[in-house]
């Protein structure tokens, strides 16, 4: 892993999407010219400026108040942008990805105040609070990063490094072991292997590019038992019949989702088929794909009827860091004197809308859009980031190759979007390589 | 005899490449050294196939002589068929390779050990060392006799505890006819370092008489001939010869495969990690079953005998066995075999218990280098010999010791990947280990090093004036090109057209038209020799080498400067990660076993998460703040 430092850094600084107002932070030497192109001004020093914010095309994407704080009299004790815009994820979204392109990479967990530990401009005392934060920041960071790789969006990825890794044992194998007998470089293999990866790429970045990567932001499952009132929860909260609702027990055969905004935060509902033993095939598909939808859940909701026994036993890990769960009773409008041991489960009635905003705000609670500014948000923009870095070095690998310009030139290349997209796979180092060179090829004398 | 004590500043045990480049480095940095081996006579011995340099080994090899070391000098006063390879591909991984002959090599490094002031040899085993409060402070020999000293260097790892495999038939050895170290080997298993057992293979070798080389293919060495020293020449090289390629068959495999049960390494007789890098030809066939036929190079041993090595075959197969594939094989039908094949196990010793000045964690004064700490090849075990020799001598003097990064040298990159990561395997140098290849190239060992070098008091006035006038001619026309603009439509820019085809369309920096991959910077120095202070060979290969590159090589720059920035941050010693909140255990146990001395170093130890390496960031930052306000308090 490398330790990057002496570079711009750059994160949404207030708990995400709950608040009006939302702020992005930058810090680091390119602060003051990333405040230049995105405010089209110069902006006085540690004076509050409502002006406009702008995208790459002079397009507006705000209106908010920046500040600027010259070094060293900042937070960091480095030069700081403070870009303040409405409280959108969206928006705040595009702030960050702005001062990326401009420049600046996105922060570690607890990055900020690392640097103003290490620039001297918090005391000693402090320093174990620091660890706290990096180590707290950090483990909230890796579950956010450990959801938004699921799905196919993660197969697609892991498919393009084995690719990767492939076209650089071929290439590293042709500078290491130039007097095997095999030709590794005018192997017809070689233009198949890089078309396929440039293809696969280039998916994989319209997907995330579309936006849906991006917009679905958290998930949020309804499960429980037949006919708890599952469908009906889910037409409360998105105010509209999406789900058919009936007296029957097992309606719901497939899987429904919705999005919704929930106070600027984009979420995705998911209302799944009651989970019980059936005899019926097409429910018991149903049952499948809900228990599927579970273990990618950002949140849970287990629902059962207030004053009825629940006999609901989800068989998915709870405890994983990644999977959070609300307890809720529905249908408290039928038992308006149910009392639950639970202090923390949440009493509603999907019917009446009774307890429903109380849930509204246990949901932001619990998704931890109140805590980390590291959401699901910022681990998807990271993945982005790295895809576009990446491709810029395969085309340019592929270049080289193509024009028989020096190999070694477009192993670099590789090695560099390979370094990329580590920020998303996780670390493949030189002596991996080398054993896949040796397990491909009979090299050595 | 024993009682008699005599006092030295370094002394080296091993007269192999380590040994001899290590008491050549403390010599030259200034130290009183003894070298001490078992038989004088094979100092400089290459025990292996008869060859300096290849990819990766030779950009060492180069790099050991920028620092003043003697292996390139023996290279080309032995070298009797050099090629470089890579030839048609990019500068950064060109590298010379020499078939070397063996008695000539050996002469060469023993008349420059011979020649080197503050340098004696002694020759006698090396049983026991003598340990003082933790610190080496000398050696005993077989025969008693006391040798102190202020530090030592072990390159005894010549297969220390060596057991010796051919087919079921085992023995105790260390390089075929030679005796294993076996009293210094139980010795050092007393102190506290971690041991290891890795596994190699030989081929048979051949009488070259009954080998038919009338139909084999016939590889010539290159021309114009590549030479290894920067003070070299071809005038140093002996009489040229050529080497041969011939091929494993399908009857070959098949022989192998029959007697497959027989092989020491497949009867589960042995049990140490092999190179995958060099698989023995059981190996071979086995898993790449789908090959009908493998390379073999037939390799010359010297000007002055007719025994070859059969570079491809090396086996643990019964001797009956080797004689009947051997003889399967075109050319090799009335082979004579001279001697056998055979496996080797020996021990070495983990080289995460080392320093990065290769100094053992556990005993002050004492270092390792070569063979013992897991790596194979003569130029890995030079490079670690010079490294370890230099610091010896240093500390004698008081002096910090000097650690290269990975992005100033090979010997950098091989001595942080054996400390921080350890190896499963003999460990050889390829250029996919070293992320800064662009940087790191056999023709610019020279101007990465030698300068450093001199301020090592390694190198000597010859080499550093000698540098010194290239690096100065490199750099005036470097400068006198940086200036020079070329107009379109200019008499420069219709010679350019007329004499390298090139039509310039616009106006440009004569520059970036150096930096295209169509312009010949020979031809340019013909045709404009007003804008070539020099046109020297050398300068001109330099200069377009950092022309071509030049892109890459800022964006390398800018990642070394962005790791550098918290990378030589020291890491207190002894500190107690455990009771670093937050560390997960697994990176925990990591840590406290690997006891990482700098920030760098822990961020590349396997498994190192971003977060707990800022962790150890805050935390090393607070033991010095906190440290650096004892030491404040004192002065009060």
């Amino acid at each position: 892993m490398s330790l990057d430092s002496g570079d711009t850094i750059v994160a949404v600084a207030t708990a995400n999407g709950s608040a009006a107002v939302g702020i992005v932070k930058v810090s680091g030497p390119a602060a003051l010219s990333i405040a230049r192109e995105v405010t089209h001004r110069e902006l006085p020093a540690r004076q509050a400026v409502y002006n406009g914010f702008y995208d790459q095309s002079g397009d507006l994407i705000d209106r908010g108040l920046a500040i600027c704080f010259p070094a060293p009299d900042s937070y960091t004790g480095e030069d700081i942008l403070e870009l303040q815009a409405h409280g959108n994820p969206l928006i705040l979204d595009q702030l960050v990805a702005r001062s990326v392109q401009l420049g600046a990479r996105l922060a570690k967990p607890g990055e900020f105040t690392q640097r103003a530990f290490l620039n001297d401009r918090i005391d000693l005392a402090q320093a174990e609070a620091v660890a706290d934060l990096i180590n707290s920041s950090s483990s909230d960071a890796a579950a956010a990063a450990l959801r938004s790789l699921q799905g196919d969006f993660s197969k697609s990825v892991q498919l393009m490094v084995q690719q990767l890794v492939q076209l650089r044992v071929y290439i590293e194998a042709a500078l290491d072991f130039a007097e095997e007998e095999i030709d590794f470089l005018s192997d017809h293999q070689l233009g198949g292997q890089f078309e396929q990866l440039t293809h696969l790429h280039q998916q994989v970045c319209a997907r995330a590019k579309e936006g849906r990567v991006l917009k679905e932001g958290l998930t949020l499952v309804i499960a429980g038992a037949p006919n708890v009132g599952k469908s009906s929860l889910l037409n409360r909260l998105t105010g509209q019949d999406s789900a058919i609702v009936t007296e029957v027990a097992g309606t719901t055969r497939d899987v429904l989702r919705e999005h919704i905004v929930l106070d600027g935060i984009p979420l995705t509902i998911i209302d799944t088929a009651g989970l019980r033993d059936s005899e019926d095939i097409v429910e018991q598909e149903g049952i499948r794909r809900a228990r599927a939808q579970l273990e990618q859940a950002d949140v849970v909701l287990k629902m059962s009827v207030a004053g009825e026994p629940s006999d609901l036993q989800l068989d998915v890990p709870i405890d994983t860091p990644a999977l959070k769960s609300l307890t809720v009773y529905n249908k408290i409008d039928l038992h308006p004197h149910f009392c639950c041991d639970n202090e923390s489960a949440l009493l509603v009635s999907a019917k009446t809308g009774e307890g429903i905003d109380a849930l509204r705000q246990a949901i932001k609670h619990i998704a931890g859009y109140e805590k980390t500014p590291e959401g699901a948000f910022m681990a998807r923009r990271r993945h982005i980031d790295a895809l576009d870095a990446s491709r810029q070095n395969i085309n340019e690998a592929w270049r080289r190759l193509e024009e028989n310009d020096f190999p070694e030139l477009a192993a670099e290349e590789l090695r560099l979007a390979q370094r990329h997209l580590e920020t998303v796979t996780g670390e493949f180092t030189s002596d991996d390589l080398l054993g896949e060179i040796f397990a491909s090829f009979c090299i050595g004398k | 005899m024993s009682g008699s004590t005599e006092q030295y500043d370094v002394i080296v045990v091993g007269g192999g490449h380590a040994g001899t480049e290590a008491a050549l480095a403390a010599a030259r940095g200034g130290a009183q050294v003894l070298l001490l081996t078992h038989n004088i006579e094979t100092i400089g011995q290459m025990s292996c196939n008869p060859a300096i340099g290849g990819i990766g080994k030779g950009h060492l090899v180069k790099e050991i002589d920028a620092l003043g070391g003697a292996m390139a000098k023996a290279a080309d006063l032995a070298g009797i068929h050099i090629r470089t390879l890579n030839g048609r591909k990019g500068p950064a991984v060109r590298a010379t390779r020499a078939q070397a002959d063996r008695q000539l090599y050996r002469h060469a490094i023993r008349k420059i050990v011979e020649q080197q002031s503050g340098l004696s040899l002694f020759q006698q085993a090396v049983d026991d060392l003598i340990v003082e409060n933790n610190r080496c402070c000398g050696v005993v020999t077989q025969s008693g006799l006391h040798f102190r000293a202020r530090a030592v260097v072990l390159t005894v790892g010549t297969f220390l505890g060596g057991t010796l495999h051919i087919g079921d038939v085992k023995q105790s050895g260390g390089r075929a006819g030679d005796a294993p170290s076996n009293a210094l080997a139980a010795r050092l298993r007393q102190l506290p370092f971690r041991v290891a057992r890795l596994k190699t293979g030989t081929p048979p070798r051949i009488d070259g008489r009954s080998i038919d080389f009338s139909h084999l293919e016939e590889q010539p060495g290159d021309m114009p001939r590549p030479v290894f020293s920067y003070l070299g020449s071809t005038a140093d090289h002996p009489r040229q010869t050529v080497c041969h390629i011939t091929h494993t068959n399908e009857k070959t495999h098949e022989i192998i495969r029959d007697n497959l049960h027989l092989s020491a390494m497949y009867s589960g007789n042995i049990e140490g990690t092999g190179p995958r890098y060099c698989p023995s030809i059981e190996d071979k066939v086995v898993r790449f079953a789908d090959r009908s036929s493998h390379q073999i190079f037939i390799e010359p041993e010297g000007l002055d005998t007719n025994e070859v090595y059969p570079n491809g075959i090396s086996t643990s197969l019964p001797y009956q066995t080797q004689i009947d594939y051997v003889r399967s094989i075109r050319g090799f039908e009335n082979a004579h075999i001279t001697r056998p094949g055979y496996a080797i196990e020996y021990d070495f010793f983990d080289p995460r218990d080392l320093a990065p000045s290769l100094e053992t964690r556990h005993i002050a004064g004492l270092f390792f280098a070569g063979q013992i700490n897991g790596t194979t090849g003569y130029e890995e075990a030079a490079a670690q010999g010079l490294l370890a020799g230099l610091n010896a001598a240093r500390q004698t003097k008081s002096l910090e010791p000097w650690c290269p990064r990975r992005d100033e040298a090979y010997i950098g990159v091989l001595v942080d990947d054996l400390i921080t990561r350890g190896t499963a395997e003999p460990y050889r140098m390829f250029t996919s280990r070293a992320e800064y290849r662009l940087m790191l190239r056999e023709d610019n060992a020279d101007l990465r090093l030698t300068e450093i070098g001199r301020s090592l008091s390694l190198v000597d006035e010859t080499r550093w004036a000698s540098f010194c006038k290239k690096r100065e001619m490199i750099e005036k026309t470097r400068d006198s090109l940086d200036g020079w603009f070329l107009r379109a439509g200019s008499e420069d820019a219709q010679l350019i057209e007329k004499h390298l085809a090139l039509p310039l369309q616009k106006d440009q920096k004569a520059i970036d038209l150096l930096r295209r991959p169509e312009t010949n910077i020979a031809k340019m120095a013909d045709l404009f020799p007003q804008h070539f202070p020099s046109a020297d060979p050398m300068v001109l290969a330099q200069l377009e080498v950092q022309l071509r590159y030049q892109g890459y090589i800022d964006r390398q720059l800018d990642e070394v400067k962005r790791q550098q920035r918290h990378a030589e941050t020291a890491i207190p010693d002894g500190l107690d990660f455990e009771k670093i909140s937050g560390l997960s255990a697994e990176v925990c146990q990591k840590l406290q076993q690997q006891q990482p001395a700098t920030i760098g170093q822990a961020s590349r130890i396997p498994g190192m998460t971003p977060a707990a390496v800022s962790l150890l960031l805050v935390y090393a930052r607070k033991q010095r703040v906190s440290s650096a306000e004892i030491a404040g308090d004192d002065a009060a």
